[in-house]
């Protein structure tokens, strides 16, 4: 097998996986940045890869089927918002309530929503349409990095997405604002800024995009709707906030990263080669590579201070009265 | 005119009662609605429900068994969550139990036949406490954030037992995952589907009723999630009780684990990782951390999975209607808790003005 070949298809199927990866993953950064942690990711994620399939299967418009992805996931990001906002419910609980509403009523619906001659079942049906890869002529032919202009629309999304994300929270003042927020919400108060609504509105903006990251697992990458088919993505979204630090132009490096391990697993498969390490390894080591990341800047930021990008306030509450 | 929370002087009783019953009512009208849009027929669906999980003494055995490891995560939960640290780790520790186990009934051949149970179950236990003490002492001693690295280490311990059952310790021939447990080393069975675990789990309630409400260690935790400056003053050591808890909290999840594998699955397996530690964290909260409640909400859980179960069979429903119900019920709970502590008043033009 030619090495040029293997490299393309390593990086094509990279940059597949890590669409979906990196679109839930800024809408998370956002949502921590503001100090509310979402661990409804998984449910919320599976919930975008429903609607968007069924929406897609009944209808035929791709489009339609992504904002109504969107849309839902914003709407299960609400609730959390609610819960935890407005409720003052705990953070960690009310999340894997999310995850755990969406994973079941995703699943439940999948076996409802298709045709009465599949038993109501979603799962095996295909799809109209979905969204093919667009080459561009003259840059897809470059060895290897040309694989980088032969991909669907959503990951050319991604191209002016991600430098905008870093640019909004660095660079404008809005940004700060939502930075502000997340570290110190009683000052940000103090200045007039509603810690409430800025949090509500980048939850539920961060739930968004949940939903195009788990649309782009059943319209692009694979169009087909399974049951778990995010397969605990959703936590890996977690972790590749960690890993980004917290900041919005370094997603990209994570999502890489763990969206090769991901494609190696099957590139190396699929050329015949004798594993050296256990494919479960590279399965898990997202999470080891993580847990490390996560303790060795906690323990180095403890020794020096002010390094860690961890926003201060994340999963706390916040309310101007108390005290 | 503005709606406001005001917090009240103490916990309403009043509230207390009524919120969870008011939020168990709103849920299974959410439900209904879920239902009603899917074309299925709600009162129709929660009677097969409930007949499927309690409708005949097979099928009681069926939902008691399955709430005995719900309930064992339910208390391991609850121990880290009354020091306010969460733990959402149980489903890692559980998988941990079942390796420990595994381990010990696969390559431990040197045992006596008597041993095999009872040195499994510590093994599984002391697994367990391992997986829950390593982010214990990284929280004590370096203060790393305790909800992220539980949640990684879930993963870590899935993916490794993966490995184990496709790779290391698969059997040679036969059942997928690993060699089954030997006949001598189950859990004996007592009631139809109910086996001793039964006693494990109501033991545990009761040592850790009075552990967590009538000794000064139980005080002491209690004290920690209260208000940690104040336990400091106290004298208390905030280091050693969390690495305590998370090493206890740790070792009843891996119990869990031990329990169901030598009762129920008789091996490391595919589906190892059934999601009772992550229904253990909800078991544990909507019981209020409290041992004894949690026996009955552990039930309503393992209800609703059992009488998912039987809505597959019985009017060809998904199963999937049992989570949805699961993840239903807390909601209602999580937004209506708020007013056990906080009365909610109206504010109008002028008193907004006096405030």
């Amino acid at each position: 097998m030619n090495f040029l070949d293997f490299f393309t298809r390593l990086l094509a199927v990279t940059l597949a996986m890590g669409t979906s990866l990196t679109y839930a993953t800024l809408g998370e950064v956002y949502t921590q940045k503001t100090g509310v942690l979402n661990l409804g990711m998984e449910g919320i994620m599976l919930m975008g890869a429903l609607s968007g399939f069924a929406t897609a299967y009944s209808t035929g418009n791709l489009v339609l089927a992504l904002v109504i992805a969107m849309l839902v996931g914003g709407l299960f990001s609400f609730i959390h918002a609610f819960l935890c906002i407005t409720m003052r419910a705990n953070q960690v609980v009310s999340g894997l309530s999310i995850t755990m509403l969406g994973t079941g009523l995703a699943n439940f619906l999948g076996q409802r929503l298709g045709p009465a001659s599949n038993n109501f079942n979603l799962a095996g049906m295909n799809l109209p349409s979905k969204f093919n890869n667009i080459s561009i002529p003259g840059l897809s032919n470059i060895p290897v990095l040309g694989a980088l202009f032969d991909v669907s629309i959503l990951t050319y999304a991604l191209y002016f997405i991600l430098p905008f994300a870093w640019f909004f929270m660095y660079k404008t003042k809005h940004g700060m604002v939502v930075r502000a927020v997340g570290e110190n919400p009683r000052t940000a108060a103090s200045m007039g800024i509603s810690v409430s609504k800025i949090r509500y509105l980048y939850t539920t903006i961060g739930g968004m995009f949940a939903g195009i990251g788990g649309a782009c697992l059943s319209l692009s990458f694979t169009p087909s709707w399974n049951e778990g088919m995010t397969g605990g993505k959703g936590w890996i979204v977690i972790a590749l906030v960690i890993f980004a630090t917290w900041n919005p132009g370094k997603v990209v490096i994570g999502t890489l990263i763990f969206g090769g391990i991901t494609s190696l697993q099957f590139s190396l498969q699929a050329a015949g080669f004798k594993m050296v390490i256990p494919t479960q390894f590279l399965g898990f080591s997202p999470y080891l590579i993580t847990l490390v990341v996560l303790s060795a800047m906690t323990i180095i930021n403890g020794k020096k201070k002010g390094s860690f990008a961890a926003p201060a306030a994340l999963s706390t509450p916040f309310a101007i009265d108390d005290k | 005119m503005r709606f406001a929370l005001e917090k009240r002087d103490g916990k309403s009783r009043k509230m207390t009662i009524l919120v969870p019953i008011f939020s168990l009512i709103i849920s299974f009208l959410l439900g209904a609605i879920v239902l009603a849009i899917s074309n299925a027929n709600p009162i129709q669906t929660y009677g097969a429900m409930i007949k499927g999980a309690f409708g005949s003494p097979t099928k009681i055995q069926y939902t008691i068994a399955k709430s005995i490891p719900l309930l064992l995560c339910g208390l391991a939960v609850g121990i880290a969550f009354r020091l306010k640290f969460w733990n959402i780790g149980a489903e890692g520790q559980y998988v941990s139990g079942v390796i420990g186990i595994t381990w010990v009934m696969q390559f431990w051949t040197f045992l006596p036949q008597w041993a095999y149970l009872p040195v499994g179950i510590v093994m599984g236990i002391l697994f367990g406490a391992f997986w829950g003490g390593i982010p214990g002492v990284l929280k004590a001693q370096w203060g790393v954030d305790e909800t992220l690295a539980t949640l990684m280490m879930n993963y870590i311990a899935i993916g490794f037992a993966e490995y184990l059952y496709f790779n290391a310790w698969k059997a040679p021939r036969g059942n997928m995952g690993t060699v089954r447990y030997p006949e001598f080393a189950w859990l004996p069975k007592i009631w139809g589907k109910v086996h001793s675990g039964v006693y494990f789990a109501l033991i545990l309630v009761v040592v850790l009723w009075f552990v967590l409400y009538k000794t000064r260690w139980g005080f002491e935790l209690n004290m920690i999630g209260k208000n940690q400056r104040a336990a400091r003053c106290q004298g208390v050591s905030i280091k050693k009780n969390i690495i305590l808890a998370m090493l206890l909290s740790g070792g009843i999840a891996g119990l869990a684990g031990a329990i169901d594998s030598a009762a129920v699955t008789h091996c490391l397996t595919k589906g190892v990782n059934s999601g009772y530690g992550f229904t253990g964290i909800i078991i544990a909260w909507m019981a209020g951390l409290n041992p004894f409640v949690s026996i009955f909400i552990a039930i309503i859980m393992a209800a609703l999975e059992t009488g998912g179960d039987a809505l597959q069979i019985t009017l060809k429903l998904p199963s999937a209607m049992g989570e949805v119900l699961q993840g239903l019920i807390l909601i209602p709970l999580l937004a209506g808790s708020v007013f056990t502590e906080y009365k909610l008043i109206v504010l109008t033009k002028q008193k907004e003005e006096v405030l």
